[in-house]
């Protein structure tokens, strides 16, 4: 079984409140319809603007927001996919279906069974200055979610904090060091080590170099290679630096305006983009090396509310290719080359 | 050429609690006429104080301790030396001759009064005197000409009041008297003069590239979204058409896509209003494009100053190699710089970056090195050459 995480038409749509009795006028439509696959030891790396949606995604992944629609399999055999994707083109709203589904899709998780996926999954925030809380020790800090998974008590909890931050590069006479004692690198390792205490196969990082300085995000970026080596992670990247994403992850996602426009591997999202906007961040990320430039492509206006994204194709408003057939259908995510996933109606 | 602004020996300490803060350590550097300099660094290298310095805008327990700052006035067509200037000169440099864009849009906006109101401020204050002109001009058209508010039997009414105004600023050679706001036609001079500064307003915001600028104007920072704040920030700096325009990390808290129209719109000002940007910025593709020469700040003191080809094809100061070699780049192992940054509080001996560096000599522990030119317009702080 090679998939670890299978998203499926995942929405995550936030309602917009309004009027005396507070109903519901509207939704912010954080993520629409997404589908990923995240294989077993990759480095998915997801990229896009803020605003698509990225964060909402991961939160999703990790269940700390329960979705509107659509399936989570977290490590789910392919049969058992295979039986709910029958039972749901069936149409009934039977017993067997919403069984299997409480106990495969992440979804529909509730209670204990969130509880039992957490230890599997954890999230890594994105600003180390506000995710650690400045009231706890480090060693508080680390040890936390061995407690509230009732993992490790007493003695051994204590060794395996102080195993923790040996392996995220730390010495363990900082375990009784206040967060605000540390620098900004220093406290992304507190929170990586934090993610690790529970073991996890799975782990989302949302942005964990931005607040970082250039060399200190690469020593974070190596720790994490070296951490997906030792003990086979399997990695959700959230970024919006393309550089890295490039750099460092297997396959990526562009997201755009809750969607994913384009999915491939790295060496062709960078050098044969098949979706405008890909080519477009592509062109627009600034690259220290005056021989590497291309042309710059300046998109247009700004990223849509996803409160009310423009109909058809979201990009089309600033496409330059975008024709009638763009502006009243939405395309769909098709398969073009190996791997190579493009959601547009003229790829490049 | 020369030099818009030349620093020499530049030292800033803060006095703190804890100590002494060296923030900037005998800075050298110049800035040329028309050209964009980049400064890069890490946090806390001394990027934004250098700004500041040059504006003597320091925050409160820091001092300039030494040193010099020269900024060479297109107008007066003279050398000006900034540290020595009374507060009242400094001010009217301030926003005028230099002025500054700040790293966060959002931050440097006031959020009680409207865009178009921030921005016309600065027209009322450097340049009343041209607007005052102006306004009287047009008060003067229609009192000629008997028509607006001047119009049938009040006629008379305004002259009178006119005649009054003449008197009144030929005694007292002020344009105009704040105290007489509530006569009629003193009022209507600064409906005028408002009006005028609105329309320059409008002027600077299409200029900045702002759709349905007029719009705009009358908004609050909060109902913009990030890159046109920062826009309306950088229209704000441009207004009085400054000399020197500095840019604090402009494109930091911007999307990639924003960030390449705020670059294009940099180029594009560079270009028009022939002004020189000195332009910092942590991120080296940043500054890989919009640069013409780059300086690199490591601890309060500059490593190596050379222009864009030249330093990114051929760095010579060891950490600016390293820094390059950590930025994630395709196909590239990545390399980390050993050791932590230099404290500020007690910052090492001699060269600031020995402690990590891979090639250091003992020499380097002693002597602070001096910068030298190794090759034109390519200059290294490092005792290796």
């Amino acid at each position: 079984m090679n998939t670890l995480m299978d998203i499926r038409k995942l929405k995550k749509h936030f309602p917009i409140v309004g009027g005396v009795l507070r109903r519901p006028v509207g939704a912010v439509k954080a993520v629409d319809g997404v589908s990923l696959t995240i294989k077993r030891g990759q480095w998915l790396g997801l990229v896009g603007e803020s605003g698509c949606g990225k964060t909402t995604l991961a939160k999703t992944a990790v269940r700390l927001l329960k979705p509107t629609s659509g399936h989570i399999y977290f490590d789910v055999p392919d049969e058992v996919k295979a039986e709910i994707e029958k039972l749901e083109s069936l149409g009934q709203n039977n017993s067997k279906l919403n069984s299997l589904l409480k106990e495969n899709d992440l979804a529909k998780f509730s209670g204990n069974m969130v509880r039992l996926f957490r230890r599997r999954a954890q999230l890594v925030h994105q600003d180390p200055f506000t995710s650690l809380d400045p009231r706890m020790k480090i060693k508080n800090i680390v040890a936390e979610p061995l407690t509230v998974h009732h993992f490790l008590s007493g003695q051994a909890r204590e060794t395996a904090v102080e195993e923790l931050l040996l392996t995220v590069g730390l010495s363990a006479g900082q375990l009784e060091r206040y967060p605000h004692q540390f620098s900004g690198g220093q406290r992304q390792r507190i929170a990586i080590a934090r993610a690790l205490a529970t073991k996890p196969d799975f782990i989302a990082f949302d942005e964990p170099t931005s607040a970082l300085d250039v060399s200190v995000q690469a020593q974070i970026l190596n720790l994490l290679k070296d951490l997906k080596s030792e003990f086979g992670l399997t990695y959700l990247y959230i970024t919006h630096e393309l550089l890295i994403a490039e750099s460092v992850c297997d396959y990526i996602a562009v997201m755009y305006l809750g969607k994913v426009v384009e999915m491939a591997k790295p060496e062709e999202i960078f050098h044969k983009p098949l979706h405008p906007y890909s080519q477009s961040l592509v062109a627009s990320t600034p690259v220290p090396d005056p021989n590497r430039r291309v042309g710059r492509i300046v998109l247009p206006g700004e990223v849509p509310s996803p409160a009310n994204p423009p109909p058809g194709c979201t990009f089309h408003p600033r496409c330059s290719r975008a024709s009638q057939e763009c502006r009243e259908l939405e395309p769909a995510l098709e398969l073009i080359g190996e791997d190579h996933y493009v959601a547009c109606y003229h790829p490049l | 050429m020369e030099n818009i602004i030349t620093i020499r020996d530049l030292t800033v300490r803060f006095y703190t609690y804890e100590g002494v803060v060296h923030a900037i350590d005998g800075l050298n550097l110049d800035i040329r006429q028309g050209e964009t300099l980049g400064i890069v660094g890490e946090t806390g290298s001394g990027k934004t104080m250098t700004a500041l310095a040059i504006l003597r805008l320091i925050p409160y327990p820091g001092r300039i301790e030494s040193g010099s700052i020269a900024f060479f006035d297109r107008d007066l067509h003279s050398e000006i030396e900034l540290l020595k200037l009374s507060e009242d000169k400094m001010r009217s440099i301030r926003g005028n001759k230099i002025s500054m864009v700040f790293q966060e849009p959002g931050a440097a906006l006031n959020p009680v009064y409207t865009i178009g109101d921030q921005i016309s401020e600065v027209f009322l204050l450097h340049q009343r005197r041209e607007l005052g002109k102006r306004a009287k001009e047009q008060v003067d058209r229609s009192l000629r000409d008997g028509d607006g508010f001047a119009a049938g039997m009040k006629r008379p009414f305004w002259r009178w009041q006119r005649r009054l105004y003449d008197k009144i600023a030929q005694e007292s050679n002020l344009f105009e008297p704040r105290f007489l706001s509530h006569v009629p036609f003193f009022r209507r001079l600064l409906w005028r003069l408002k009006d005028e500064s609105n329309l320059l307003t409008v002027d600077m915001l299409k200029d900045v590239e702002i759709p349905d600028a007029a719009r705009v104007a009358i908004h609050y920072p909060h109902e913009l979204s990030g890159g046109m704040k920062q826009r309306a920030v950088i229209a704000m700096a441009l207004a009085c058409s400054p000399e020197l325009l500095i840019a604090d990390e402009p494109t930091t808290s911007l999307d990639v896509t924003i960030q390449a129209q705020m670059l294009e719109l940099f180029r594009r000002i560079k270009v028009e209003k022939g002004a020189s940007v000195l332009f910092i910025t942590h991120n080296l593709g940043v500054a890989s494009e919009v640069c013409d020469r780059v300086a690199v700040m490591y601890a309060g003191s500059l490593c190596e100053v050379a222009s864009v080809e030249e330093l990114f094809l051929n760095p010579s100061h060891p950490y600016t190699k390293a820094l390059l070699d950590a930025v994630p780049m395709p196909g590239k192992q990545l390399q980390t710089i050993p050791g932590q940054l230099a404290d500020p509080l007690n910052p090492p001996t001699g060269c600031r970056f020995h402690p990590r560096c891979p090639s250091a000599k003992p020499v380097c522990q002693q002597e602070k090195a001096k910068l030298k030119e190794i090759n034109k317009d390519h200059m290294v702080a490092c005792h290796l050459f």
